[in-house]
């Protein structure tokens, strides 16, 4: 049964990547499909980039940290979100498949549009984080197009602090709101 | 810090409000939150009488004259000798001496046959006996704080020779659920009339230097865009709305140009832009985050934002591009610059300790301090006479619109609209 639900946690993925499904209408999965959901992207083409699967054993169990805020991120809410830690625009080695699958898709289909949103936590002036916002999602698209998708296909935007994801001041609130998301429209 | 800068006021506010309930008189900055520190402060001791008539009217005049009066840090408000007056009568300059008064502003509320008010008054010099001159304005209902605006307004300029700024306007930003609302309202924070309504977050208003248009970003098609809106009409046209992100506008002091931060060409950088609209003209040309220019009065320089030296700082350079020196060189985070009308002075916010605080820097020698205790200090904007600051801040949780004078001493927290508040921007002087 668990099998079942890690499967369509991966199809909801999928789905995720492959329409244009609103923002708020996006459900936060379950978590225990981060694992399977990762290695299966890797299982069916994708390049081992993602944490954990390029150096384990196909059965191998990779520790995941809930403590650790966007530690297994790149799998929830659809894998649209990168998330950055504070005061950076690096984007980490686990969001690196997310990018890869989202590449995939714009190269496949080249009249298809992207929307990156860049975000920041609430520290700081409103448009100061709206430019560090911008750095985040340009350097989401840096990425796409370093993987062959053109600038054409993506538009980089930021929202700066105006739309955090999750309310709140403490340090877990903070880290959910460093992010870009991917969307299409 | 404590926790509540205002309550040793508001404990002040309330034994005064009871010693003049006493009085049977009461003050009008028992509904405002005053907050005074500082010693050594010179006011002007100024009597404000009640206007004959005012109280079969829905405003206080005499009150919101002296809110209006005390706001500006260069008044007090003294005790009142309890005699009726109006604008006609030749007060008893020896008992109202007595009560310490320097100044004395006498005056009258009339209902006119067309069901607008004669609103009259008179200021007198009490150390000279000197009748100071009066005026008088045929309002409406809904202009009757305006007319006490417009007093203060002539008592401030009589009586310390600069502008007064009582009957400008603000702008800001409310958002309560998931409802933005940008507001325009008088100085003191009443009045607030919507200009737009939106499902999603505007920031950055920005006053055009005649007053009757706001610059301001919306983001209501899912992406930062630059929108002059007509306050009058409701009337808004495009500025900027370019691939990726467009913010920050500013206005020339001419108003025919505005600034903004473009990031059509990758980064955030400064471009000009006609305030018709057209081909934006780019301006600065770095590698970094340059944003949130602001004209200095002659037009001649642009203070912005720029992160090129690592961490977010203040810079300067001409209008027309070209060569940049560094105004900020204390602290690791300084954003958010507004220039005095005089050239003179910059207020931002800095970063100190974890606390987002106001400072004033005075230009000529790069001096800077401090004139909060608040940590979450946002959005400076100077008054169009240069005495006052208007800004958000936010304590126990709660955002609030504050106005403080430049050396911080006096501060007041204005009425307002619930909800949180924010992106203040003080309008210009009122065209007569």
């Amino acid at each position: 049964m668990n099998r079942i639900l890690l499967a369509l946690t991966f199809a909801a993925v999928l789905a995720g990547c492959g329409s244009s499904v609103k923002l708020d209408d996006v459900a936060v999965e379950d978590k225990t499909g981060t694992l399977i959901g990762s290695r299966g992207a890797a299982g069916s083409g994708a390049s081992s980039g993602a944490a954990g699967s390029g150096s384990l054993p196909s059965q191998g169990v990779a520790p995941v940290d809930l403590t650790k805020p966007g530690s297994n991120a790149a799998v929830q809410q659809g894998a649209r979100i990168v998330y950055f830690d504070y005061d950076s625009f690096i984007i980490k080695p686990e969001f690196q498949s997310l990018i890869e699958i989202h590449a995939r898709q714009l190269r496949a289909d080249p009249a298809r549009k992207a929307v990156i949103e860049g975000h920041t936590d609430e520290t700081g002036g409103r448009e100061y984080n709206l430019a560090l916002g911008q750095k985040r999602s340009e350097a989401v698209r840096r990425a796409l197009g370093l993987l062959g998708v053109t600038d054409a296909q993506v538009e980089a935007v930021s929202y700066g602090k105006e739309k955090p994801a999750v309310q709140g001041s403490d340090e877990a609130a903070l880290a959910q709101n460093r992010r870009a998301e991917i969307s299409f429209r | 810090m404590s926790p509540n800068p205002f309550r040793h006021a508001f404990a002040t506010l309330r034994m005064l409000a009871a010693v003049c309930l006493l009085a049977g008189w009461m003050p009008a900055w028992a509904q405002l939150r005053i907050e005074v520190s500082g010693v050594g402060l010179t006011q002007l001791p100024i009597a404000i009488a009640p206007f004959r008539g005012q109280d079969a009217t829905p405003q206080k005049i005499s009150s919101i004259v002296q809110a209006d009066l005390e706001r500006s840090g260069q008044f007090r408000g003294t005790d009142l000798v309890p005699v009726n007056l109006d604008e006609l009568a030749r007060p008893e300059l020896t008992a109202w001496r007595q009560k310490g008064a320097d100044s004395l502003v006498v005056g009258s509320v009339t209902r006119l046959a067309d069901g607008r008010f004669d609103v009259r008054f008179r200021l007198w010099d009490l150390t000279r006996g000197q009748d100071l001159g009066g005026q008088s304005y045929a309002v409406t209902q809904a202009d009757l704080r305006q007319s006490a605006h417009r007093i203060a307004d002539f008592v401030y300029e009589k009586l310390t020779g600069d502008k007064g700024i009582f009957s400008t306007r603000i702008g800001y930003v409310t958002k309560v659920a998931q409802r933005y609302n940008l507001w325009i309202a008088d100085a003191d924070g009443e009045n607030a009339q919507s200009a737009l309504a939106s499902p999603e977050p505007i920031i950055s208003p920005a006053w055009s230097p005649m007053g009757g248009q706001l610059a301001y970003v919306s983001f209501e098609s899912r992406k930062p865009v630059v929108y002059v809106h007509e306050i009058a009409t409701g009337k808004r046209r495009l500025l900027a709305n370019f691939r990726g992100s467009n913010s920050a506008p500013a206005w020339s002091p001419d108003g025919r140009t505005l600034a903004v931060t473009l990031s059509r060409d990758g980064g955030s950088q400064l471009y000009l832009i006609d305030a018709q609209g057209g081909e934006p003209r780019r301006l600065s040309q770095s590698s970094s985050i340059d944003t949130e220019p602001m004209f200095s009065p002659d037009g001649k320089s642009i203070y912005f934002v720029s992160d090129r030296g690592g961490s977010p700082q203040i810079y300067r350079m001409a209008a027309t591009g070209g060569s940049v020196q560094r105004v900020t060189f204390t602290g690791s985070y300084n954003i958010s610059p507004s220039i005095s009308p005089d050239g003179k002075s910059l207020a931002y916010i800095s970063r100190v300790n974890g606390a987002f605080r106001l400072h004033v820097m005075e230009l000529a020698s790069g001096n800077a301090v401090a004139i909060t205790d608040t940590s979450f200090d946002e959005s400076p904007s100077f008054a169009p006479n240069g005495r006052l600051i208007i800004y958000a801040t936010s304590a126990q949780g709660r955002e609030s619109l504050t106005t403080t004078t430049i050396d911080g001493r006096v501060k007041t927290r204005l009425a307002g609209a619930s909800g949180e508040i924010r992106e203040p921007d003080w309008g210009p002087l009122q065209q007569q």
